[in-house]
């Protein structure tokens, strides 16, 4: 049986994924329309951009959101003042694992919205559907299981996030010291290679559950007919 | 009453297009690649003039010298497609009240019962498109345009898809709409045979150009259109009433202004207005009548004008007594019958060249 501290170690693991991926969702989306559906100049780099968090180094990124929202840099100082603070808490864990989720997240969404048939949007135009109205009610509705695979993705990377969460808001128990942080202090300290293990069990469970859950959410909610 | 008098830009291909039409259903005709798609899209507010005027019952939708462009959703176009693109997440049912929950009630000018009743869609209702046939989605489809209410009806092709009893079933439901909501059709084809049977008037279209506009008839027996409406389509319109049915034989007579014309049994009342196309190939010309031959129909004609030569081909345009008919002969057998203008020829059809594809119900 998992101990109190393991417990409360997954807790907090799931904690800062889900509001990582809950609160980069909506942006992912609106992401993922502009580049499936618009043409603008710049899209290129915005496209670049957008995948920066892929393939630049997780530490590289931790080190940025340092910067950029410790509390000395210029976009922490500005939202301290609104009661948000990122350094040294869970939120910044949270912050910093929607950001390495959010260009899977982007992918899959925009693949969903680039395979709904563009006149069906017209369609409903015609039928006196204005373009919001048409977006939830045609186009994100046919791109739900896209939806669902890009926030599990997102979800799952961000249970696994460690370079940029250990850099940013550092290792602090009950704090910031998500699954993967724990693993990391046990198998740093001699002796304790037993409790690496356990919290490594744990962690493939969580994954192979969140596995579970989102088959069964896009199977239960996809509107698509299963025999079309 | 529909205005059109714009030009669009599609990359290369320009479609500059004027006509009017004020006619229950008008029918958009040409090749695939003559601009039809392009101008009811345009009517729609799919796609962008680069200038011109559109306007439907006087309400402008379009005009580039007043800044006028209405959104697609603010146009109260119904639009049928080529493959009816229903919304494939929602049952028929929600299908058709996506565009009547849009709709002010204030506005609606016919209830869903009405349209399930006259389209068959009862049984249809909980039903997903992917699970409904070609002909049924495409009912669906122009459900779901009509209880949006709006004031013109595009289609688009709404027969390519399906095969041919398919068809003749969607066919009678336009028919159908035509007679019992009053609301203005247009009907883009290609296909000669659903234009005169739908439409009253036709706007005639080729390389992005309007051809010829005006009554059905009047457009189809102008020879110069017979290149644009296909070698083996040429023909021409015949607007009559049947005259009454020979149970013996089985043979409808149609009387028309200048004559009659007997056809295989019709199913169709007597008194009733029908229009009847004859392809210019099924017609024969002599210049006596015939003494022994199997023809049914021997009309007295003169020749109005010889048509333009096509290889042995030749298109001979005729009248009988005011009605134009076109014969389409070799070119040897109208030197052979030393056929100029003024000569009287005796036309002779057969019976079952007229068939009940190529009879429309006015």
């Amino acid at each position: 049986m998992p101990t109190r501290e393991e417990l409360e170690v997954v807790a907090l693991s799931l904690k800062v994924a889900f509001w990582g991926v809950a609160a980069s969702l909506p942006f992912a989306v609106a992401t993922a329309f502009v580049l499936a559906r618009k043409r603008f100049p710049g899209k290129t780099l915005f496209d670049a951009a957008v995948h920066l968090p892929l393939v630049l180094p997780p530490v590289v990124v931790g080190f940025a959101l340092l910067v950029l929202f410790g509390r000395n840099g210029p976009l922490g100082r500005l939202l301290e003042p609104l009661g948000i603070v990122f350094a040294f808490r869970w939120t910044g864990a949270a912050l910093a694992a929607g950001i390495m989720g959010f260009p899977l997240m982007v992918r899959a969404i925009r693949l969903a919205i680039d395979a709904v048939d563009r006149r069906l949007e017209l369609a409903a135009r015609t039928l006196g559907a204005r373009r919001m109205r048409v977006f939830f009610t045609v186009t994100l509705p046919l791109a739900w299981p896209g939806l669902v695979t890009g926030a599990l993705l997102a979800f799952a990377r961000a249970l696994g996030e460690f370079g940029a969460t250990i850099t940013f808001v550092s290792n602090i128990p009950g704090e910031t010291r998500t699954l993967p942080l724990a693993i990391y202090t046990f198998t740093q300290s001699p002796g304790q290679d037993a409790m690496a293990l356990r919290f490594s069990v744990l962690s493939v469970l969580l994954s192979l559950a969140a596995l579970a859950i989102s088959e069964w959410l896009v199977r239960r909610t996809s509107p698509r007919p299963a025999d079309a | 009453m529909l205005e059109v008098d714009v030009a669009i830009r599609r990359g290369a291909f320009v479609v500059e297009a004027a006509f009017t039409a004020d006619a229950p259903i008008v029918a958009l005709f040409g090749r695939s690649g003559s601009g039809k798609s392009t101008l009811v899209n345009a009517i729609a507010g799919i796609v962008r003039p680069e200038r011109g005027r559109i306007a439907v019952g006087g309400r402008t939708l379009f005009d580039s010298a007043l800044g006028i462009d209405l959104a697609p959703e603010s146009r109260r176009v119904g639009y049928v497609f080529q493959d009816a693109l229903l919304f494939p997440h929602m049952s028929v049912a929600a299908n058709l009240a996506y565009g009547e929950r849009l709709t002010p009630p204030a506005e609606r000018f016919v209830e869903r019962d009405r349209v399930v009743a006259l389209l068959d869609l009862g049984k249809l209702l909980e039903r997903r498109p992917a699970s409904l046939s070609g002909g049924e989605r495409q009912r669906a489809a122009i459900g779901r345009a009509l209880l949006a209410s709006p004031r013109i009806l595009l289609m688009d092709e709404p027969l390519a898809s399906l095969d041919a009893p398919r068809k003749a079933e969607i066919l009678a439901y336009v028919e159908l709409l035509r007679d019992e909501l009053g609301l203005p059709i247009v009907y883009v084809s290609h296909a000669l045979e659903e234009v005169t049977r739908l439409a009253d008037s036709m706007v005639l279209l080729a390389d992005g150009r309007v051809l010829a506009q005006g009554g059905v008839a009047e457009v189809l027996a102008r020879a110069e259109m017979q290149a644009h409406t296909g070698r083996f389509e040429a023909g021409a319109v015949i607007e009559a009433r049947v005259a009454r049915h020979d149970e013996r034989t089985g043979l409808t007579s149609l009387a028309f202004a200048d004559g009659e014309l007997v056809v295989a049994n019709l199913d169709a009342l007597p008194g009733e207005p029908v229009r009847a196309r004859i392809r210019s190939r099924d017609v024969a010309l002599a210049l006596e009548v015939p003494r022994a031959a199997s023809f049914q129909n021997v009309l007295e004609a003169v020749v109005e004008s010889i048509g333009e030569e096509f290889g042995a081909i030749v298109d001979v345009n005729l009248r009988v007594g005011a009605t134009p008919l076109v014969a389409r002969l070799t070119r040897a057998s109208a030197q052979r019958l030393a056929l100029a203008p003024g000569r009287k020829v005796y036309a002779l059809v057969k019976a079952i060249a007229i068939d009940r594809r190529s009879v429309g119900y006015a």
